[in-house]
């Protein structure tokens, strides 16, 4: 019996050692959110404000603005907080999120390698920028991921009227990942890409990538929030999934938002009860 | 080279600062795949051992079987289990998804066949030899198990190693299940994963330099606890 003596004494004392650390949060919602919000830093910044001010922690899983949603559609976050107005719309409809609020803005820029092949340094002209990286077949890293940022990319491009998937695999490289590892392969190829400003200004292996292109009306990028139906999902935590938009969008919420800078610099802009621009 | 250098001064920098988000991650990162090893081993050593000296029709397939799934991709593993626990799925209203419940249940998933496929391995070298010893000591194959197994337990100590290697080494299924959420669910692996995403390469290579000296530590400590047991029975 001393094998079974052993292997029930080893368990149980490894059980022990186990457990997980008391203490930890009860009280707290799953938020589904997108890697642009968590990659910037915003959230490291936001996020405990919240948590002091109402004791409800937050989990952030973070992923593209697609399995965002589908996280949300499966019921396995309480709020969704993204960034593709025309999914979130849709999301709506199909009943499997109320009470959507836009919350903050920032923009999409377009990074590219200083040597510049396209020669697009300065312009303000996005779609004219985006013809000319087709016209010099330059290499472009495209998310490829079903993100908001690649939505925004590839509504660009029909602007610009290329059609970017008889290219794909060669000059037109869709990564399929995240706007992190999107630069990280830009910067590796001296690739063209287009990035939201917040993943951007926290960005570290930059390269020889710069930003190229700014300021076009057309790189607005509007962030919305919703909760969950909870009609379809009895599981969603209603009450404090709602303290958490509220929050966001109350005067409090708005100016921690706009405090969040890095190197002087505001990545988001608080833009609640205003109208669209 | 500026990052690999600053890999090594940011590793040195964590290790001797005993960062308390570092501590955290590190001991998240044990807990899962330890607990994750336990069970595979509670199921993947019984399991082993039966098939190997168990004789039915088919077992030859299920061997097959069973060590074709020691290659399971972790990210088809998450995919599933993410499908199993979702609240939209069968399992759903225990509300595990992305909790290190959640990873526990995926990397056991992923290391039981490793356990239970090695350690048929053993134990069928193994009872070739046992067999008419024991059956004349009037003992069938189920009673022989566990003395098989013990008798085998140095073989079988590296066939859990080995399974702690692949548990603690995966990315894929316990970012899919566990979300990689700071201070929840974020693990060495997945830490690492993030820190490459935001292009702080440095750091995200100090932190696997990091974890590589967890696991040898785990292995030295195994290994010295074997030479121990193997001096106290002589």
């Amino acid at each position: 019996m001393s094998i079974v003596h052993r292997a029930a004494w080893l368990a149980a004392a490894l059980l022990v050692a186990l457990r997980p650390a008391a203490g930890a949060e009860e009280r707290f919602i799953t938020v589904a959110s997108t890697t642009s919000t968590e990659q910037s830093g915003l959230f490291d910044f936001l996020l405990p404000a919240f948590t002091r001010k109402t004791g409800i922690a937050v989990r952030v899983v973070a992923v593209g603005t697609g399995q965002a949603l589908k996280i949300g559609e499966r019921g396995d976050a309480d709020v969704v907080f993204v960034h593709d107005k025309a999914s979130e719309l849709k999301f709506l409809d199909a009943g499997y999120g109320v009470d959507r609020r836009e919350v903050m803005y920032n923009d999409f820029v377009l990074i590219g390698p200083k040597p510049d092949p396209a020669k697009l340094a300065g312009g303000k002209d996005i779609v004219a920028a985006f013809k000319k990286i087709a016209a010099a077949k330059a290499p472009f890293a495209s998310r490829g991921d079903d993100s908001g940022t690649e939505k925004a990319e590839k509504r660009l491009w029909a602007d610009a009227a290329i059609d970017v998937k008889a290219v794909s695999g060669t000059w037109y490289r869709e990564t399929g990942s995240g706007m992190g590892p999107t630069l990280n392969t830009a910067a590796g190829l001296g690739a063209y890409t287009l990035s939201d400003r917040g993943t951007w200004l926290n960005f570290k292996n930059r390269g020889d990538l710069a930003i190229l292109v700014e300021g076009d009306r057309r790189l607005f990028n509007q962030y919305g929030v919703m909760l969950v139906n909870p009609a379809r999902h009895p599981g969603v935590k209603v009450a404090d999934g709602r303290a958490f938009i509220d929050w966001l969008t109350s005067p409090d919420g708005q100016r921690t938002i706009a405090g969040y800078k890095i190197n002087g610099e505001p990545l988001f802009f608080p833009d609640y009860g205003k109208p669209a621009s | 080279m500026g990052d690999l250098g600053g890999a090594f001064a940011s590793a040195a920098h964590m290790i001797l600062a005993r960062d308390p988000a570092l501590l955290g991650i590190v001991l998240l990162s044990l807990r899962i795949s330890l607990t994750a090893v336990l069970c595979a081993a509670l199921i993947g050593l019984p399991l082993g051992g039966a098939l190997a000296v168990a004789r039915f029709p088919g077992r030859g397939a299920v061997v097959v079987v069973l060590d074709a799934m020691m290659g399971f991709p972790p990210v088809v593993a998450g995919l599933l289990i993410y499908l199993l626990l979702s609240r939209a799925g069968p399992l759903g209203r225990f509300g595990i998804l992305f909790t290190p419940g959640a990873m526990i249940v995926a990397q056991a998933f992923l290391v039981t066949p490793i356990v239970a496929a090695l350690t048929r391995q053993v134990i069928e070298d193994l009872w070739q030899d046992y067999r008419d010893p024991l059956r004349s000591l009037g003992a069938g194959p189920a009673r022989a198990i566990p003395t098989l197994l013990w008798d085998a337990r140095v073989s079988l100590a590296t066939a859990v190693l080995a399974g702690f290697g692949r548990a603690s080494a995966e990315v894929g299924a316990i970012m899919i299940v566990g979300g990689n959420i700071a201070g929840v669910t974020r693990t060495m692996t997945t830490a690492i994963a993030l820190e490459t995403s935001k292009g702080d390469l440095a750091l995200a290579l100090g932190l696997g330099i990091v974890l590589l000296t967890l696991t040898l530590a785990v292995n030295a400590v195994a290994h010295a606890a074997g030479h121990a047991a193997a001096r106290g029975l002589r």
